[in-house]
């Protein structure tokens, strides 16, 4: 590690357009440099999107530090993800998993000629489609009626108006979770008339979670790039006539979640 | 790991932070969960062994999934970072307790069969939604072509 800069690989794209190294010429890697294309040995094609980041933050016992600074780690995958974003924009890129780093770009290289067959498979796969993320929130929960809203029924006792509060809260979550429930079908019915792909992802419900309510659906799908409108608004519409939902549907992503590759080997023994 | 989380109690200088300027609109949890949890995984030359990006995306699927239950299990890493949080002040053996945890937890996952491929959703990972709240549960979604 005496070499004061790393690699850093952040995707894998299929030709060295003039277009690709243009737009790659005016992007800024996670550190600072600049971002660049690099060609196989063997061959032109697949190609590396890489930038020099320095060894002193990214060697594997700073990168044990930093990645449990939940600042550094914001700011290198937003970067990361700038990267890729901004070249998905061109062509489909295959999105390497964040921090994915070289000694120097011959490493790469080597890397994508042992690996070409299974990246040209890959990315010819995913040509021409993008991922588009679909979030189904159940809003607020209705605000439980404070005493001084309904007077309680004086035959009931306390308890017994009590529980019945109780029941009628119950009763709005069900009905919200029904509701949810057909407006999720609806999102699987127009989406298998766009999408060719399908992923579930967790719900997101932690500090992390932004937005209101209660999220409830948190898919993808791997849809071609002429189909996107049509998906987004159907997407949108599927909650029409069921108060108390909200759709969220983000991207164009890269396909990150519908690039999975399985090397013939993985060479390490703690592959999964 | 566990030595790691106990340097944080430092403050890192600024200047590793790297530099960027935002573009995207995305959200942190919806970038985190992509560049974290999908994508491509090859091998690189700086190994943050398998293990430990594991352990990484583990802490921040809790983080973005549930820190009640995060912290049922033990994990509070962010509890120690003083921008998170004014509690810090745990004792580094326990924080290796609780990694030594984390890493047979990982263990036993990592003993499960592989992940299914995506293009079989039906088929996806059982995760356990944290909480107990009933879920919606579309039917699976579109076939593959």
């Amino acid at each position: 590690m005496s070499d004061a800069s790393l690699t850093y690989a952040y995707a894998v794209a299929r030709d060295r357009t003039p277009a690709l190294a243009a737009e790659a010429g005016t992007l800024t890697g996670v550190a600072g440099a600049p971002v660049r294309l690099l060609t196989p040995d063997r061959t032109t094609t697949p190609v590396a999107v890489v930038s020099h980041v320095p060894a002193e933050d990214f060697h594997e016992a700073a990168l044990h530090r930093h990645l449990e600074d939940l600042g550094w780690l914001e700011a290198l995958a937003r970067a990361h993800h700038g990267v890729i974003e901004a070249l998905a924009a061109h062509t489909t890129v295959l999105p390497l998993r964040l921090a994915t780093v070289y000694l120097d770009d011959d490493r790469v290289r080597a890397m994508l000629d042992d690996n070409q067959k299974l990246f040209l498979d890959g990315l010819e796969r995913l040509r021409g489609h993008v991922e588009l993320g679909v979030k189904l929130y159940i809003e607020a929960e209705p605000r439980p009626p404070a005493a001084t809203d309904a007077p309680p029924d004086p035959a009931l006792s306390p308890g017994r108006a009590y529980l019945r509060r109780r029941r009628t809260e119950q009763d709005a979550r069900h009905d919200a979770h029904r509701a949810a429930e057909e407006a999720a079908q609806r999102i699987a019915v127009s989406a298998r008339a766009h999408a060719v792909q399908w992923a579930r992802h967790r719900v997101q419900e932690g500090e992390l979670a932004t937005g209101p309510g209660q999220n409830v659906v948190n898919d993808a799908y791997l849809v071609p790039a002429d189909h996107v409108r049509a998906f987004r608004e159907e997407t949108m519409h599927a909650t029409d006539g069921l108060p108390g939902l909200r759709v969220d549907v983000t991207g164009p992503w890269a396909p990150y979640s519908f690039a999975t590759l399985t090397p013939p080997e993985r060479g390490t023994a703690s592959a999964p | 790991m566990s030595d790691s989380l106990a340097n944080r109690l430092g403050s890192l200088p600024s200047r590793s932070t790297p530099p960027y300027q935002p573009t995207s609109s995305a959200s942190l949890a919806d970038i985190l969960e992509r560049v974290l949890d999908k994508g491509v995984v090859i091998a690189g030359d700086i190994q943050i062994n398998l293990l430990d990006i594991e352990l990484l995306t583990i802490k921040l699927r809790l983080l973005i999934a549930s820190v009640d239950k995060a912290k049922e299990m033990g994990i509070d890493w962010w509890e120690h970072d003083p921008s998170l949080s004014s509690r810090a002040d745990h004792s580094t053996s326990r924080l290796e307790e609780e990694n030594q945890r984390l890493r047979e937890q990982i263990e036993a996952l990592r003993a499960d069969a592989a992940l299914p491929p995506v293009s079989a959703p039906e088929a996806t990972t059982p995760r356990r939604r944290p909480g107990k709240r009933p879920t919606a549960h579309p039917r699976p979604g579109p076939g593959d072509t």
